[in-house]
């Protein structure tokens, strides 16, 4: 087992929001950028989220939201993954205006993709993601 | 309490037997990972282990192993037992990527509090056979039971993981000319007891005769488990209604008295402990052996003496000159 051990990422939809068809493909862009995804799906909490991160010992949180709520949730993971003492970040895909960003990386969000990424640009978010905190 | 990044291993290992499941998930990935540290964790937890019943889970792809893990573990919760899952899934030969979707199937059960490690393949079959019985130890000492390993089965390494357990269970469903391909795999020879999925399937009763008539031929042949304590237990099951889980989860304990009561048990779970040392010894000499032939390979790779010879002869040559001078 001398491979580099692949990134652990766990991928969920937070909240009310159906729209599951841009996570699976982020699902299988960080499969093919070599990393393990933990898939979720739809209708996750903050706390079964941290549940799965705490369990599958994760690297890094990718939610979803088309949804508009990323100014409320994507603020409430990140407290709550820190209120539980898990250092580990958060990045958020989906339909985020351009002035929203700031607020969001104020909050703690380490990276916002947002409709149409590609793949390679994907996959480098949250390589970074998980650069920036190290464990 | 510091993070877990910052303790040592057998402080992790005092924490996990306390209960904590951020210590059980770390001591996790480094038994994943192999080396250093998960020969930490194995000198640290292999003295403490034998409390889990380990039930290994198996069927092919779709056949509905993690709807029916998830409505049979919570009702294991609701009895006050502590059952955990690692559940493996293939990771991509091209990437070593993997999409690990059990957790889907199972919100459920992890609302219940059932602790649930997804985890992939990672390339090489070899490291499978490794870290399971390493990870299922971490889950012992943690204080989980039962430790239910789940795979698909489809190839050796998850038919081998999966006989390597307390109690076999073989998922089977309508539909998918089961009976006879997965005797094909060798797949129905490691089960100590089936679960005939998708039973409200009118073409169900054909997978249970199939079967059935499957388990009367091993009789004849003598041609099954040598360590089986009684002819497998056929149950029928519709995970997604939960029927039949119940009979399911009292075939498993009965099948674990059967192995105590005839002293199977102990006899099992040693073959079990010298198949490791088989796969470590296997891993350790593979390793060992890589540089040797991509040494002997690359010097004949250039010589224009190979290109005359039928490449199974190159290799016989190549392969007398390493074995006899294994040290050039």
């Amino acid at each position: 087992m001398a491979d580099a051990t692949p990134v652990r990422v766990v991928l969920a939809k937070l909240g009310l929001d159906g729209h599951d068809r841009g996570l699976k493909v982020v699902a299988r862009m960080l499969r093919d950028g070599g990393m393990e995804v933990i898939y979720l799906g739809l209708r996750q909490t903050t706390s079964s989220i941290i549940d799965a991160v705490e369990q599958e010992d994760a690297d890094v949180v990718g939610i979803s939201m088309l949804n508009a709520g990323h100014l409320t949730l994507g603020p409430l993971m990140v407290d709550a993954l820190a209120d539980a003492g898990l250092d580990v970040p958060v990045v958020i895909g989906g339909i985020v205006p351009d002035e929203d960003l700031p607020t969001l990386a104020a909050a703690g969000v380490a990276g916002v993709l947002g409709p149409g990424s590609p793949a390679a640009d994907v996959v480098a978010c949250v390589r970074a993601a998980v650069a920036g905190r190290g464990r | 309490m510091a993070p877990v990044a910052d303790r040592t291993v057998p402080e992790l290992v005092a924490a996990a037997r306390g209960g904590e499941l951020r210590a059980t998930a770390r001591l996790l990935t480094f038994v994943e990972r192999g080396g250093d540290l998960a020969e930490q964790v194995a000198e640290a937890t292999h003295r403490h282990v034998g409390n889990a019943h380990v039930i290994g889970l198996t069927g092919p792809p779709g056949s509905g192993k993690s709807t029916l893990t998830a409505v049979w573990t919570i009702q294991l919760a609701e009895e006050g037992r502590r059952p955990a899952v690692l559940a493996v899934d293939p990771s991509s030969p091209l990437t070593g990527g993997a999409i690990l979707g059990d957790r889907v199937r199972m919100a459920a059960a992890t609302a219940a509090g059932v602790f649930i490690r997804s985890m992939a393949t990672r390339g090489h079959a070899g490291g499978l056979a490794l870290a399971v019985p390493g990870m299922v130890r971490v889950l012992d000492i943690a204080g989980f039971d039962p430790v239910i390993v789940e795979t698909v089965g489809v190839g050796q390494v998850e038919v081998d993981v999966t006989a390597a357990t307390d109690t076999a269970v073989v998922v089977v469903t309508p539909g998918m000319g089961d009976a006879v391909q997965a005797n094909k795999a060798g797949l129905l020879e490691v089960a100590d007891l089936f679960a005939v999925n998708k039973s409200d399937r009118p073409d169900a009763v054909d997978v249970r005769r199939d079967l059935e008539l499957m388990l009367d031929l091993s009789k004849l042949t003598g041609h099954g488990r040598p360590d089986a304590v009684a002819r497998p237990t056929i149950v029928s099951t519709v995970a997604t209604t939960g029927r039949g889980v119940a009979e399911l989860a009292d075939a498993v304990d009965s099948h674990l008295a059967a192995l105590l009561n005839a002293g199977l048990l102990e006899a099992r779970r040693e073959v079990r402990r010298r198949a490791e040392v088989r796969s470590h010894l296997e891993h350790l000499v593979l390793a060992a052996s890589a540089a040797a032939v991509e040494a002997a390979f690359g010097a004949a790779a250039d010589a224009a003496e190979t290109a005359d010879e039928p490449p199974g002869v190159t290799a016989r040559r190549l392969a007398e000159r390493l074995l006899t001078n294994p040290g050039s």
